[in-house]
């Protein structure tokens, strides 16, 4: 193990590594504490001038409950699930085919496809917004959800072929020509054979894309507008436009909109770094 | 008697035409659907963005060919795109600060302390809040004079207070800074995946012939964290170029439009208030997918030979 592990080092190291531990870690998340300590304060402290002060009330309930009840913010944060779990669906749907079709068979075009998937995967946005948004007025989707989620299903299964297919390969491939031998039709090769196989590999790619949905904001402005359809990301500049400095109220809404994607690292950490990890290492 | 040159394509017990190629066939009916959705809505806008980058068009009536008019207007010392464009390299350089920084922090944390789990997890945690809300705290972080946390912090040795996201000198670096801050987490969780997986017997064996400290790093430890570097490198230069969230949030450009990026700037001249440029803009993101598409290629590449090994 490198570093050398704690426990075979000096006296003195072992003491100041268990005091430099939590020091560091508050650094580190300073910015992040500065603004909950924002968010519970009230009102008052911030036309005083008191902004590092201790508070002078406690506000919490206060500032989240207007967050909750007296603002749009419900409304953005129902949107952005109503398009997260629909895209999350779609594309490990989508994906789990079509890591089946490059990671089991041998065709000629297998690996160029495979690069097409990865190489669309890391273009610029920038190079694909005015068609989008073009082909979404069109269908007459712009500034709906179903126009966002059709997006974002389409590019995201890039990402989640290059995941899916890498851990195709890595299954055991003896267990599909045992089917196959058996005289198994090939789509129950993949219902039955592969796909309970892959459970880890869904699980930590729905993790993943639930995250980088929920926190997307460019596609978000390009082809919504208004609260009917606006993700949480977008709808917290509005919200803050609104209560401009207002700390109090646009720290509480901050952390209200990072709050699902937080909650779902910590209750599925395990699957969301090991998607994350794919291909550190060998 | 010899096997019959050409094989027999009457077996004895007829089978339906999908049977018959049941091995070859299923491949391109599992590829269809995703492959359709891809193609129509990022492999084909990728030549539109081609085409429109020709013509002058305000994305409503009709578009006017001009040619090569936009890339010369572009590149023919359009200042804006010039500023965008050193900014971006800025980006690329100092975004990639987040590899050593992660790796750092993951040997600070690669220990079996009580606890040590939960501490990588809030180390991690920034990487997974929207790039979004990151733009706001820093920017919070960072108010002027005595009402950000950073001049309070500064100010007890000293310093500032600075007016970091309001001074043209200084605006990027901060947005730079707010953006390393996620990326670090995400670098170092590669690397802890990677140090957990080194080969103990050759740290062992290392450790006997004498070496320690950064020379065991450098040469037993880092070379053995090539894979998660390779993936380290990858997301950073592709964040780096997509920079657009926090410039988006933090400052909008400014101030004077200091803090402009290429993907910032093609935004801007598309769809903003003043009209919609969508043949320039599709110019500038030109440009950008050209500048990616060197380091795209680089990592196909680089994934080609280990797909290569892996044969």
């Amino acid at each position: 193990m490198f570093p050398t592990p704690i426990e075979k080092t000096s006296r003195s190291w072992q003491i100041t590594y268990q005091w430099l531990l939590p020091v560091v870690l508050i650094i580190w998340l300073l910015p992040l504490i500065a603004v909950a300590v924002f968010s519970i304060k009230p009102d008052a402290d911030f036309t005083n001038g008191n902004y590092w002060g201790i508070p002078s009330s406690f506000e919490m309930f206060n500032n989240y409950g207007k967050v909750f009840f007296e603002s749009d913010m419900p409304r953005y944060l129902l949107n952005s699930f109503m398009i997260t779990i629909p895209t999350v669906i779609g594309a490990v749907a989508l994906s789990s085919m079509t890591g089946f079709a490059l990671g089991v068979y041998k065709f000629r075009g297998n690996l160029l496809i495979f690069f097409m998937f990865i190489a669309g995967n890391f273009v610029p946005f920038q190079i694909l917004m005015v068609p989008v948004r073009d082909l979404t007025l069109s269908l007459n989707l712009y500034d709906t959800k179903t126009g966002l989620i059709l997006f974002h299903v389409a590019f995201q299964t890039g990402f989640c072929t290059l995941f899916m297919r890498n851990f195709i390969r890595a299954l055991p491939f003896p267990l599909i020509e045992a089917a196959r031998v058996e005289g198994v039709a090939e789509w129950r090769i993949f219902l039955y054979v592969v796909l309970p196989l892959m459970k880890p590999a869904l699980a930590a790619l729905a993790v993943l894309i639930f995250t980088f949905i929920w926190n997307d904001y460019f596609w978000a402005i390009v082809l919504t507008q208004g609260p009917d359809s606006q993700p949480v990301t977008a709808g917290i500049t509005s919200f803050n436009s609104q209560y401009r400095a207002a700390y109090h109220l646009m720290s509480a809404g901050s952390i209200v909109a990072a709050l699902p994607p937080v909650a779902m690292f910590f209750l599925m950490q395990k699957h969301f770094i090991a998607g994350l990890t794919l291909g550190a290492v060998k | 008697m010899t096997a019959p040159a050409v094989p027999d394509t009457h077996p004895p017990v007829k089978r339906s035409w999908y049977k018959e190629n049941e091995i070859a066939v299923t491949p391109w009916l599992f590829l269809l659907p995703g492959i359709l959705f891809f193609a129509l809505y990022v492999i084909i806008p990728i030549f539109q963005s081609f085409w429109i980058s020709f013509h002058q068009w305000d994305g409503l009536g009709e578009k006017t060919w001009v040619g090569l008019g936009n890339y010369e207007r572009l590149l023919g010392g359009d200042r804006k795109f010039e500023v965008s464009f050193w900014n971006n390299l800025k980006w690329l350089v100092l975004y990639l600060l987040a590899i050593p920084m992660g790796l750092f922090i993951s040997l600070f944390l690669n220990q079996t302390v009580r606890g040590i789990r939960l501490y990588k997890s809030l180390f991690f945690f920034p990487f997974v809040i929207s790039q979004v809300v990151v733009g706001l705290v820093f920017s919070w972080f960072y108010l002027p004079g005595d009402q950000g946390l950073l001049n309070n912090v500064v100010g007890v040795f000293g310093l500032g207070p600075y007016n970091i996201l309001g001074s043209p000198d200084s605006a990027t670096y901060g947005i730079i800074a707010a953006g390393l801050w996620p990326q670090t987490a995400y670098c170092m969780i590669l690397y802890l995946t990677g140090l957990n997986a080194v080969d103990p017997e050759q740290v062992e064996a290392a450790r006997l012939d004498g070496a320690k400290g950064h020379k065991m790093l450098w040469y037993v430890i880092i070379p053995q964290l090539k894979p998660a570097t390779f993936i380290a490198f990858v997301v950073t230069i592709i964040g780096a170029l997509r920079s657009f969230d926090f410039i988006a949030v933090m400052t909008n450009g400014g101030p004077f439009g200091s803090t402009r990026v290429l993907s910032f700037y093609m935004f801007e001249e598309s769809l903003s208030e003043f009209g919609f440029r969508m043949g320039y803009g599709a110019a500038i993101a030109v440009v950008l997918f050209f500048i990616m598409l060197g380091f795209i290629t680089y990592f196909l590449w680089s994934m080609y030979q280990d797909e290569k090994g892996a044969r």
